[in-house]
């Protein structure tokens, strides 16, 4: 077979499968046991931080 | 060492682009290696001057807000200057003597079209991207940009880009690609410009001190790597000469096409969208001082979003060369992009959520909801044109304009003033903007402009599908072209009007910016407040 077609046959199928995969686990992993709390504490990244933090030891 | 090395690079660089001007096969590109020569010239006398001199050292305590200031100005300068172009061409379009005579062929619409879409969407939106990108990584991952002057390399490599891509347009250097006009070697050095972009922002993100990457970083990223993954795949050309402007594609035919598109529709989706959302989901929270509405969401119109865009680019291409098979995946993956586009907008609005009472008091507040609420309607109008049957009346139409027009000016403008505002008096220490009085006239005036400039363009739009398809009793078109052109001017002198107003409300937030940076405090002349007895 030809490049083409041997990269037209495998994105058809195996791709395209990792890649439902990878889209579902994502969701599931989203979902995942306690991601509540994880997720509260991202979604309040934007409201802290007016300045920088930097090390109490000063580093 | 490296100042001595960086006097080395810019000596060298002027001379060869010094000797590129003399041996220079076309116009443009003689204009373009002066410009490099003086840049280049001015830069080598700057470091000579400064060689030995103490440096600067950055507070690590500190962000890098110097950058941002610039970015901001960037991008208020680059927007005006791009409304005016459109402002310009659409009287051009109602008005064709206005290709005046005596500035042929420089100012034709032809060359100014492709100056005024690069304007707004690359100079205009692109500073907003990049400025704001600093502004956000920085305070979302707590510590300073990484990379010390790398984030000036990025803006001031930006600004020659647009400088060298619009002066190319008007000179006719242009490799005919929508969106992707400017030819080979200002797309190497756009290139070198990007990939230091993302090195500042990946650097930024390695030594944040938060331990999770906020959403907004994910959509900027997303951003990052997907613009240069097009732009270079787009843009694979063989120089004709190497002291020439011109090149020629490495695709021809159809595959030529497939890519434009590819790359076209993804400019929209990643640069137009997952960008500018990218901006949404710090400043929306921000502004309204609240967590965004759900995260969970964020993360799967997220992945929604990236899965889905990356297929839609064939609807660009319905009805020709292409195969049918190609054009209705880009139809149906364009359709279920509806889904994942929608959930960015209700995730948006949905953040006010127990504040409606701000869209009232908070001018700001108005400029988001109004922006998420063109992002919903154009990302609803964009699907619908996709599908096959609504393609063959709208394509090649002004309805496609309207479209555009009211996802650039609506979505990407609107958050960008949002963005302006929101930015101006943190970065410059001010306690708020000068005249919120003058934010709501900008908002009103951007808004009516939207507004006549896109029911103008659905109505010819329409109109001039509809004659196009025109055929009488024996089969015969009924309609020829200048009949269209003729009928359409009415609605053509709108538009024109409509982007009057949208530039005139941008004016009149360049005036706010600069009284509000100029530190001049405003005395409220509201009545106070005087309990009833």
């Amino acid at each position: 077979m030809d490049t083409y077609s041997i990269l037209r046959a495998f994105a058809d199928s195996w791709v395209l499968l990792a890649m439902a995969l990878f889209y579902l686990g994502a969701i599931l992993w989203a979902f995942r046991p306690g991601s509540r709390k994880t997720h509260d504490d991202i979604a309040g990244i934007p409201l802290r931080n007016d300045r920088p933090i930097v090390a109490k030891d000063g580093e | 060492m490296w100042d001595v090395v960086k006097v080395i690079l810019y000596g060298l660089t002027a001379l060869l682009a010094a000797l590129a001007a003399n041996w220079a096969r076309d116009l443009a590109f003689q204009v373009h290696a002066i410009i490099v020569m003086v840049i280049a010239a001015g830069m080598l006398i700057y470091e000579i001057r400064r060689l030995g001199e103490p440096r600067f050292v950055a507070d690590r305590g500190l962000y890098m807000d110097d950058v941002v200031r610039a970015g901001v100005i960037a991008t208020a300068f680059w927007g005006i200057a791009g409304f005016l172009v459109g402002v310009i061409i659409a009287l051009q379009l109602a008005f064709p003597s206005l290709n005046l005579e005596f500035a042929q062929p420089f100012l034709n619409f032809g060359r100014l079209r492709p100056l005024h879409t690069s304007a707004v969407i690359f100079a205009f939106g692109g500073n907003a991207l990049i400025m704001s990108s600093f502004y956000i990584v920085q305070r979302t991952s707590g510590v300073r940009l990484w990379g010390g002057n790398l984030g000036w390399f990025v803006f001031w490599g930006y600004q020659i880009f647009i400088v060298l891509a619009a002066t190319g347009y008007v000179l006719g250097a242009t490799q005919s690609k929508e969106y992707a006009e400017p030819e080979w070697y200002v797309d190497i050095w756009l290139t070198v410009v990007w990939v230091a972009f993302l090195v500042a922002f990946l650097g930024t993100l390695a030594i944040r001190k938060e331990r999770h990457i906020y959403v907004a970083n994910w959509f900027l990223l997303s951003f990052i790597v997907t613009v240069a993954m097009l732009h270079i795949v787009n843009n694979l050309s063989i120089p004709v000469s190497i002291f020439g402007s011109k090149s020629v594609q490495v695709f021809s035919g159809v595959q030529d096409a497939m890519t434009q598109w590819w790359y076209g529709h993804n400019a929209v989706g990643f640069f137009l969208t997952a960008g500018f959302l990218g901006m949404m989901y710090y400043f929306v929270p921000k502004q309204a001082e609240r967590p965004i509405f759900s995260y969970k969401l964020s993360i799967i119109h997220f992945w929604a979003l990236i899965f889905l865009y990356i297929w839609a680019g064939p609807h660009h291409l319905h009805y020709t060369a292409l195969p049918d098979w190609a054009a209705t995946l880009g139809m149906v993956f364009s359709v279920i992009l509806w889904m994942p586009s929608w959930g960015g907008m209700i995730n948006g609005l949905m953040t006010l959520n127990g504040a409606w009472d701000k869209l009232r008091t908070d001018p700001i507040i108005r400029m988001f909801v109004i922006s998420l609420a063109f992002y919903g309607m154009s990302t609803f109008e964009g699907p619908m044109m996709s599908i096959k049957a609504v393609n063959s009346l709208s394509h090649y139409t002004d309805w496609t304009i309207g479209h555009v027009h009211s996802g650039a000016l609506g979505w990407n403008g609107m958050i960008t003033f949002g963005a302006l505002y929101f930015l101006v008096p943190r970065l410059w220490q001010r306690e708020r903007m000068y005249s919120m009085a003058a934010i709501n006239w900008h908002f009103w005036l951007a808004t009516l402009g939207i507004v006549l400039y896109a029911s103008s363009m659905w109505v010819t739009g329409i109109m001039e599908g509809l004659m196009w398809r025109e055929v009488d009793a024996q089969g015969f078109l009924v309609n020829s072209f200048a009949d269209t052109v003729s009928a359409k001017f009415p609605m053509y002198v709108i538009r024109a009007l409509g982007g009057v107003l949208y530039l005139s409300g941008a004016l009149v937030m360049v005036w706010n910016m600069w009284m509000t940076i100029r530190g001049a405090a405003r005395v409220s002349n509201a009545v106070p407040a005087v309990p009833a007895e």
